[in-house]
């Protein structure tokens, strides 16, 4: 299995995919980093470079005036006792909120990258897996050895896995490394708020809390790599279903794209919500920003993707183990 | 002789329709073997479910004793084969192709891959990328990658296709020569009969998913080959070939009749002693689409 799965690897890499799509994240993280570079000015002027100290005062400030006046409910009384905490923070550990460092980069990249960009280079990787071996009629030779055709899947399965992770990990690290020479390094324990719960109209604050940045980003990392997963294993089955790897890509894109424009007019179609397309912001229920539908949460969206991925990959070893190879 | 690859009744149903129609035929060790038919005939079909890659509807196929539905890897084990074209990784060096092959199969020591570039003779481009190769170096590569597993059977699918004479003469002496020194079973498939003719011991004619007929090349030949005389006056010599063998005809002011080996001076002698000028004799090879004719009753090849 080993061997087996070396060869995939092989395959990947000597296709050059793989460093093709860390250029191309490289790239992207140098031209955000740039665009955050100039919002950053532009909002440093606006609001006076050296005064964002006594800025955040005069908000602790008037976070603590609101606390103390009389008409406000426990429950906001709890929320605004957290932000001060935060604000708090910022001011103690002498960080300007407006001028984040590379951890903070490196979030709203993930953050940003999870519905599209992310899947669309998992997929560019993936797409040709399979398919690739259909049309260059390499899959003749390849089932035509000593073993079983479910092990001939399962090590591509497992080499797309390890893809994925190593485009998740180097969407990571390239965010780090390349905003870092301009924002800096530092900020891993910036406390940020979550726990967020949206009900209908209003915004639940009930359950917030502050979380240090580098808790906050492993776990926006690990679901970042469970929609990377998702994504890499319905493009997958769709790279067995069809021998040629344009149509694959064609189709995904096509899916993720409508996934994008769905999620933002949906609200009134219910079962939309059971798309595997509509689901993929998942940092989202982290960060606090309002679901495509009414009753969506981080378990649904969750179990509605491994819904999808499992019958993927079931179909994809139904299949392929089953097909005549013409 | 041991028998490497037995076929009973292999049939295949697509849809509705039956395209392999009961085949049965068995390959012994150290001969090559034809199948010979026209395009669409059932050839590659049936080379794909001797390797696995299509399920038979009915039948049973056995290599070496085991079972290929059964016993999958046990079986292709003793399998070397190209299907079609011989389609490698190009993005990979011909060198590496081997080596992801050999990954595949439990023991294959590195000195085996040296081994089979040398005996296709590709050692000088082998570490170049496949995608510079000629067609005829991909041929050998592919030939190259099947013998890897020193597998008992050989199945070649058209291995002279798109090769120039050259390149033809010498995939021809190598099949022979896998087959008298090697001690391989080789089963190639052609739709050209002199191909078959030249490199062949038995065939198997193919026409619309059935065999019609399996025998030696020798004897196909001796009963189908010509000869056609051009001699003044026609009439007479006719007259006198007619005594001496059977006469099939006339055919563009020849006569033509049966071959037979070491016959035709005698018979020329006999024109001659007679006064007749005979202007040429020439013996012919029954064209793929005589034999066809004569075999299936006017069916033609397409």
């Amino acid at each position: 299995m080993i061997n087996l799965v070396y060869n995939e690897m092989l395959k990947i890499v000597r296709k050059k995919r793989l460093f093709i799509i860390a250029a191309i994240i490289a790239v992207l993280v140098g031209l955000f980093t740039y665009a955050q570079l100039k919002h950053v000015q532009e909002v440093q002027k606006r609001l006076g470079t050296n005064d964002w100290r006594t800025q955040l005062q005069q908000q602790i400030i008037d976070t603590q005036n609101r606390l103390n006046s009389s008409g406000i409910s426990e429950e906001w009384r709890k929320f605004l006792q957290i932000r001060l905490q935060q604000q708090q923070y910022y001011l103690d550990h002498n960080i300007n909120p407006s001028a984040p460092g590379a951890p903070t980069f490196m979030r709203m990249f993930v953050e940003n990258s999870i519905e599209l960009f992310l899947p669309l280079m998992v997929m560019v990787v993936v797409a040709d897996l399979v398919s690739s071996e259909a049309s260059g009629g390499t899959i003749k030779l390849l089932l035509t050895r000593p073993v079983k055709r479910w092990k001939i899947l399962l090590s591509k399965y497992i080499a797309m896995l390890l893809s994925v992770s190593f485009i998740v990990l180097s969407l990571v690290f390239l965010s780090y490394l390349i905003s870092g020479t301009v924002f800096g390094y530092s900020g891993w324990n910036l406390p940020l708020l979550t726990g967020f719960a949206v009900h209908g109209e209003e915004l639940d604050t009930t359950n917030v809390h502050l979380l240090s940045q580098w808790k906050y980003l492993l776990i926006e990392l690990g679901l970042a790599w469970f929609v990377a997963i998702v994504v890499g294993t319905l493009t997958f089955m769709l790279s067995v279903l069809m021998r040629s790897t344009a149509a694959v890509m064609g189709i995904m894109l096509a899916a993720l794209i409508s996934g994008a424009i769905l999620s933002n007019m949906v609200s009134s179609w219910k079962s939309a919500k059971y798309l595997f397309m509509v689901n993929l912001r998942l940092t989202d229920y982290i960060s606090g920003t309002a679901p495509p539908i009414d009753g969506m949460t981080l378990g649904f969206s969750m179990s509605v993707l491994a819904i999808w991925g499992i019958a993927a990959l079931f179909i994809s070893f139904l299949v392929f183990t089953k097909r005549d190879v013409y | 002789m041991t028998d490497t690859l037995v076929v009973q009744g292999l049939r295949k149903t697509i849809g509705k329709k039956e395209i392999i129609k009961g085949l049965s035929f068995t390959l012994r060790e150290g001969e090559v073997f034809g199948f010979l038919g026209p395009n669409g005939a059932g050839k590659t079909t049936t080379i794909r479910m001797l390797v696995g890659l299509i399920k038979p509807t009915s039948g049973h196929i056995s290599i070496c004793g085991y079972d290929l539905r059964r016993q999958f890897s046990q079986a292709i084990r003793h399998i070397g084969c190209i299907v079609e074209n011989p389609e490698l990784y190009p993005y990979l060096s011909g060198w590496e192709n081997l080596e992801h092959f050999a990954r595949m199969v439990p023991n294959i020591p590195k000195e085996r891959i040296s081994e089979v570039v040398e005996l296709v003779g590709l050692q000088n481009r082998i570490h170049d990328r496949v995608r510079t190769y000629s067609l005829g170096m991909r041929q050998r590569l592919g030939i190259a990658q099947a013998l890897l597993g020193n597998p008992k059977v050989l199945i070649l699918d058209e291995p002279t296709n798109g090769l120039d004479p050259a390149g033809i003469r010498e995939m021809r002496e190598f099949i022979r020569f896998l087959a008298e020194k090697e001690g391989l079973s080789v089963l190639v498939s052609s739709h050209l009969l002199s191909e078959i003719q030249l490199m062949c011991d038995r065939v198997a004619i193919m026409s619309k998913g059935e065999i019609i007929r399996i025998d030696t090349v020798e004897n196909l030949l001796k009963e189908q080959a010509r000869v056609y005389w051009k001699a003044a006056p026609l009439d007479q010599a006719k007259k006198i070939l007619a005594e001496q063998t059977t006469v099939l005809g006339e055919k563009d002011d020849a006569i033509v009749t049966f071959y037979e080996a070491g016959q035709l001076s005698a018979w020329n002698e006999k024109l001659v002693q007679a006064g007749i000028r005979v202007s040429e004799i020439q013996p012919k090879l029954p064209t793929l689409e005589d034999l066809f004719i004569e075999l299936t009753g006017g069916e033609t090849i397409d």
